[in-house]
């Protein structure tokens, strides 16, 4: 919501500067976004009158002026534009001036001529003719600013004189006398051969001497149009120049900000949606009053009426839709007469950031903004028979509203009809049907209160949210339709804009009741943690007018009245807030919790959480942290089968695309998308982990059973499968699981490399699934080099975590080393061999290590040699080579009739 | 014979202390003190000694003997310094050269701030909370004071999973007050981060999705006193102490009296930049009393308890913390970012 000061200054006086404004109501509630001084660009430009003007000596089209600017001398400014004239008043941006875009203005040389400054058009200024329509520029085609489009063919000789035929009725005609006239037309006299003709014009470009198409027959001056000429071919009689102002009370040296109103400040506010009332200007004029604790001024309008004809017999309005219509208001308007609104108006409502459009219009919105109460302006012509009926429109129906748009309605849409069609949809936007046009003579004024789920619904079905129906979809305040129809038909016998008829149409659907509240000052301290006086409380409530019944200030609970427009204010909780925004937020204490003492921390699960961080960190791992919602295609990407059952998903109804539509059920298409990202980058050598969720059918109430995995991804120089086996293991080994094994899946994970792919298990408990990525899936993903990931179930490493350490004594005996070299069939796995040595190692055998696979010469072809390292050793002696070497022959013994290995 | 004697000792003596090398040194012990040695020799023509004579020249071979074992001894150690020198000198390392690389991984920016945020409140008692993503929206609305008709429930703002919107990704942490009060026994005090959903297209200020902390806690005599002075004790903690902060009034559906909370822009300390866009403060947190009617729907009964809460975005808070000027930066895991920190 943007507040112009100025407009503010109507009901609110405060002195405080734009910084010290914004931050009290900021303070007080009313967050201060942006305050725009309106004169911020604008320095060193005032008001200046043309004394005397000649043609450039050196230019054909520049004019040398000395213009008067409050000072002992005028100074000297060269123009290029052609509708100034001596006596005018123009805005002079001064030697070292500052404009609007950040231009700066100095002294310069224009073709020789010294210019000490500049002339400035609307736009300089920042401005168009909607802020000035009398600064519209209509010039007349000048025959010697004449340029034939082509050269060798004029369609006007270059050596015409007065008198000589153009074409028709058109003669030339040379400008012996220009009269600027105070309404901005020109009185002249011109020269047609031999005769002379005077007359009046508005064609702001005429000079004495120039050459000029005069029309015989309607006795004017021809434009370009006229000619029907191309602007190319009269380059200099452009609707562009020089601002001249018509103002009232100017005087050379005057600074032009007041003028064009960049005097003012806009104070833009963020409104929450509680306060609807703080969407107009007497509702923030009434915040400003608590803030500053400063009287309000508000203004009762009068109308005086008497327009021709009886209300009732012009008008009938029903609301069948009860229930929706809380209020409707109306009055009419006859024999309006359209026209731009008035200077201030037109100001105030472009300060809002509104557009000026016509008086009824302009009315309208600046009832909407000064009451924050949306009003609606009918052209009663299309109203037929005269009833305005508010009803829900048929299923189906169709409207044109006023930006041109067919809309097709069904039953939930509320819309003001005739009695044979709809001419609006209520509280969202007109109908094309009943606009107020250029020749509109009678108009009703709708203001009414409409109810905001109804309104916000229909809004949202069709994608129109209007200024209107944000209003209305927060709740608006039934009172206040009827001081504001009544505010729109004073301004319309203000600014003669038409007859005000008497009477007022108001059907009321609710029961206005004063609503009163308990208020309860120890309970409001008890809230805050406050020590603030009962009388205190009274006086800060009373700011933003809730009083007790009889106005008293009490020294305890009692109850209070509640303004209609503070729906918000419902309990003791909101009178607290009350209290608490004029005491200041800042005011109430600060304390540290007393009462029974909690005992905080982690979940089991939050602390294998952050161990298996810390452990992935520890192996090298970056965390990240990827989206939840993934494509659908992701599983087509990472080769699930088309009838695979994972793929059924949460489906986002509304995502922001495809590619965010479904909630994933594996973290491998997020990982793999992050580890694609960096391959891009080019990034060497990049590991990465991520505790992330996965969302499954099946949960409670038509929820998601969320499981949470750690998901490991890497690629680079050091990487190969083991690597990443040895990163989990150091994982399973820190939460000490036990009976770990790494197996081939049954059946082949269509994700992963059919070679490099392993589940990993804690006795029979599949945890999950480690390997090298296929390489059709890492080409899907736009990788050509090895992939490595790992999917750990969350809650399967919470099964196996094991418990915590006890202290096993250290051993007292030295041990014994046997390194075993042997060679079997190379299909049979190391796991098999080892579990194989440990069974037949007996009691002594503590450790079994691989250090050596090999194949290759000395080694028959299918066979592979690996080579462990044992570790024998007795709790209750030193061991004898003999025990170690019984161990070893058993072990040997077995590996030989289980795996047919022999020793190397 | 005892001349003799001396000449040993005399000439062993002079030439030990010349020795530069072991094997020198050894062949001068074989020279004087070996079986074939000058001494050895000497000691073999003791029994041609009258035997009054022996005794006495035994005694002088004797000391001779040790002077020349003790002479050579202080030449081995001499030797053995040099030698060791010398190896010394030969295993000097450019100390310039880089160590063995060890690559820890690194924690993710928004993490750490999380991280930093639990470690403060349960330090002060609080609990760890998660909850579900996928949420019902009468947990993230009904129960939480926003009914039918509040602007985030509509369908451009939030993402929902049936046309009767029913079940939502969760577009806030709030809900997890809701769920605390309907399962934990009072008084509560609980901090419940997680990820929340909003539909924001992707800039460098707004993700669809992104994370927040909820903060809450119900007993009795719990005042907005209270609530002030435990976020700037968190603010101080996290920012540094001293930290100005101020409290504006501010509107949400579950609390009243509901505020924002700002800290003093660290850049311009509070003049006004366009860090802060020329206030001097950036908005860091919401809160407020959580209102009657949220505790009355979750069957607590507010004339006997009160409660505060607040939610904190932590992508803001981390973007804050390290100087992260561009929110996609959080979610594009470039390990180039990622090791910064």
């Amino acid at each position: 919501m943007n507040l112009s000061r100025k407009w503010l200054r109507e009901f609110v006086t405060v002195d405080a500067n734009d910084k010290d404004f914004a931050e009290a109501m900021t303070l007080s509630g009313s967050k201060v976004e942006l305050t725009h001084d309106l004169g911020a660009e604008i320095s060193n430009v005032v008001v200046g009158k043309v004394t005397s003007m000649e043609r450039h000596p050196d230019s054909d089209h520049m004019w040398i002026c000395q213009v008067d600017v409050g000072k002992e001398s005028p100074v000297q400014i060269v123009t290029g534009a052609w509708n100034v004239h001596v006596g005018d008043y123009v805005p002079v941006a001064l030697h070292d001036s500052m404009l609007p875009g950040g231009k700066r203005i100095e002294r310069g040389m224009l073709r020789g001529a010294l210019s000490d400054g500049m002339m400035c058009g609307l736009s300089e200024l920042g401005l168009d003719t909607r802020d000035f329509p009398y600064g519209q520029i209509i010039p007349a085609a000048l025959l010697n600013d004449y340029h034939p489009l082509e050269k060798d063919k004029p369609s006007i000789p270059a050596d015409i004189k007065p008198g000589d035929k153009v074409f028709g009725p058109v003669v030339c005609a040379k400008l012996l006398e220009v009269t600027p006239q105070e309404d901005g037309s020109f009185h002249t006299c011109a020269d047609i051969g031999g005769a002379t003709v005077c007359p009046d014009t508005c064609c702001a470009n005429l000079h004495v001497g120039d050459l000029a198409a005069y029309n015989t027959k309607t006795d004017s001056y021809c434009t370009l149009a006229d000619l029907r000429a191309q602007q190319a071919e009269f380059p200099h009689c452009i609707e562009d120049g020089i601002f001249i102002l018509r103002e009232d009370g100017m005087a050379p040296g005057d600074d032009i900000k007041p003028i064009i109103n960049a005097d003012d400040s806009v104070v833009e506010f963020e409104i929450t949606p509680n306060r609807p009332d703080c969407l107009s200007v007497i509702g923030l004029a009434r915040e400003v009053s608590a803030t500053f604790d400063t009287p309000i001024t508000l203004h009762e309008p009068q109308v005086k009426g008497g327009g021709p004809g009886e209300l009732t017999e012009l008008l009938d309005v029903e609301t069948p839709a009860v229930d929706l219509v809380p209020r409707y208001t109306a009055r009419m308007v006859r024999n309006v007469k359209i026209a731009p609104s008035p200077k201030w108006m037109r100001e105030r409502l472009r300060a809002m950031g509104v557009r000026p459009i016509n008086n009824i219009v302009d009315i309208t919105n600046y009832v909407m903004l000064e009451y924050g109460q949306p009003m609606h302006a009918f052209d009663y012509r299309y109203v037929k028979g005269g009833k305005i009926i508010v009803r829900l429109a048929e299923e189906g129906e169709e409207l044109t509203t006023l930006d041109g748009q067919v809309r097709k309605l069904n039953k939930n849409h509320l819309v003001i009809a005739d009695e044979t069609r709809a001419v609006g949809l209520a509280g969202i936007m007109g109908g094309e049907n009943s606009e107020i046009v250029d020749d509109t003579v009678d108009v009703v004024f709708e203001s009414a209160c409409f109810d905001g789920t109804c309104i916000r619904k229909g809004a949202l079905a069709l994608g129109m949210r209007t200024e209107a129906s944000a209003k209305f979809e927060k709740g608006l305040d039934p009172l206040n339709t009827f001081p504001a129809v009544q505010r729109a038909c004073e301004l319309v016998e203000m600014l003669g804009a038409g007859e005000v008829v008497d009477g007022v149409i108001d059907i009321l659907n609710f029961v206005p009741q004063p609503r009163t509240i308990m208020m309860d000052p120890e309970r409001v301290n008890a809230l805050l943690g406050t020590d603030i006086p009962a009388e205190d409380m009274y006086k800060y409530l009373a700011r933003v007018e809730i009083r007790t019944e009889d106005g008293s200030i009490p020294s305890g609970p009692a109850q209070v009245v509640i303004p209609s427009w503070r729906g918000d204010v419902e309990g003791i909780a909101d009178l607290a807030e009350e209290v608490a925004r004029f005491y200041g937020y800042n005011n109430i204490p600060t304390t540290l919790m007393l009462g029974q003492t909690t005992l905080g921390g982690y979940s089991p699960e939050q602390k294998l959480e952050n161990q298996l961080g810390a452990i992935c960190r520890a192996c090298g791992y970056d965390e990240i942290i990827t989206y939840s919602f993934i494509s659908p295609t992701c599983y087509d990407k990472i080769r699930w089968p088309e009838d695979d059952p994972r793929r059924k998903s949460f489906k986002i109804l509304n995502p922001l695309g495809e590619d965010t539509s479904i909630m994933r059920t594996t973290v491998l298409p997020s990982i793999l998308e992050i580890l694609a990202r960096n391959y891009n980058y080019r990034n060497q050598n990049v590991k990465l982990y991520e505790v992330g969720r996965i969302y499954l059918p099946g949960g409670e109430d038509g929820l998601a059973v969320e499981n949470r995995v750690l998901s490991m991804g890497a690629y680079g120089q050091d990487m190969d499968f083991y690597a990443l086996k040895g990163a989990v293991e150091a994982i399973l080994r820190d939460i000490r699981a036990e009976n770990i094994s790494f197996q081939v899946p049954k059946t082949p994970n269509p994700s992963y490399h059919p070679g490099r792919c392993a589940d990993v298990y804690s006795g029979d408990r599949r945890i999950g699934v480690i390997g090298q990525i296929h390489p059709i899936v890492a080409q899907n993903y736009g990788v050509d080099g090895e992939l490595y990931c790992a999917e750990l179930d969350f809650q399967q490493l919470m099964n196996v975590k094991g418990a915590d350490p006890e202290y096993t004594p250290l051993p007292r005996y030295p041990a014994v080393t046997r390194d075993l070299a042997i060679v079997c069939d190379a299909g049979i796995t190391v796991a098999a061999i080892e579990d194989c040595i440990r069974r037949a190692g007996g009691e002594y055998l503590r450790d079994v290590k691989l250090f050596d696979v090999y194949t290759g010469p000395g080694i028959p072809e299918g066979r592979r040699s690996t080579a462990y390292s044992l570790t024998l050793r007795s709790d209750e002696s030193t061991l004898k080579d003999q025990q170690a070497d019984e161990a070893v022959k058993s072990i040997l013994t077995a590996l030989d009739k289980e795996l047919g290995a022999t020793l190397r | 014979m005892k001349e003799k004697l001396r000449e040993i000792r005399e000439e062993a003596v002079k030439r030990l202390e010349q020795v530069r090398t072991s094997q020198e040194l050894e062949e001068l012990r074989v020279k004087y003190l070996g079986k074939k040695g000058a001494l050895t020799a000497i000691l073999k023509q003791m029994g041609a000694l009258p035997a009054d004579e022996r005794p006495k020249m035994g005694q002088l071979a004797n000391e001779v003997r040790s002077a020349i074992e003790s002479k050579i001894a202080d030449a081995r150690r001499e030797i053995e310094a040099l030698a060791m020198e010398q190896r010394l000198k030969k295993e000097a390392l450019d100390v310039t050269v880089p160590g063995k690389e060890h690559n820890m991984g690194h924690q993710h920016p928004m993490y750490i701030a999380l991280e930093e945020i639990k470690e403060i409140f349960i330090g002060m008692g609080f609990t760890v909370l998660d909850g579900p993503e996928i949420e019902l929206a009468s947990y993230n609305f009904d129960k939480l004071n926003a009914g039918e008709g509040h602007p985030s429930r509509d369908w451009s703002d939030t993402f929902y999973f049936d046309s009767d919107s029913r079940v939502m990704l969760r577009s806030q942490t709030s809900p997890m007050q809701v769920r605390a009060m309907e399962t934990m026994p009072l008084p509560i005090r609980i901090i419940a981060p997680g990820r929340v959903y909003r539909k924001d297209e992707v800039d460098a200020t707004h993700s669809p999705m992104f994370h927040q902390v909820e903060g809450m806690v119900i007993d009795k005599n719990v005042t907005m006193a209270d609530l002030k002075g435990t976020l700037n004790t968190v603010v101080e903690q996290l920012y540094g102490k001293g930290t100005k902060t101020r409290f504006r009034p501010h509107h949400f559906p579950f609390t009243e009296p509901s505020c924002e909370m700002d800290v003093q822009c660290h850049k311009c300390g509070g003049v006004g930049c366009p860090t802060c866009k020329g206030e001097g403060w950036i908005e860091l947190l919401g809160a407020g009393m959580i209102h009657p009617n949220v505790l009355r729907m979750s069957g607590i009964d507010p004339d006997v308890y009160s409660g505060w809460a607040f939610g904190i975005g932590l992508e803001r808070t981390a973007m804050r913390r390290f100087k992260i000027a561009d929110l996609r930066l959080i979610f594009e895991n470039d390990v180039r970012f990622l090791e910064q920190f």
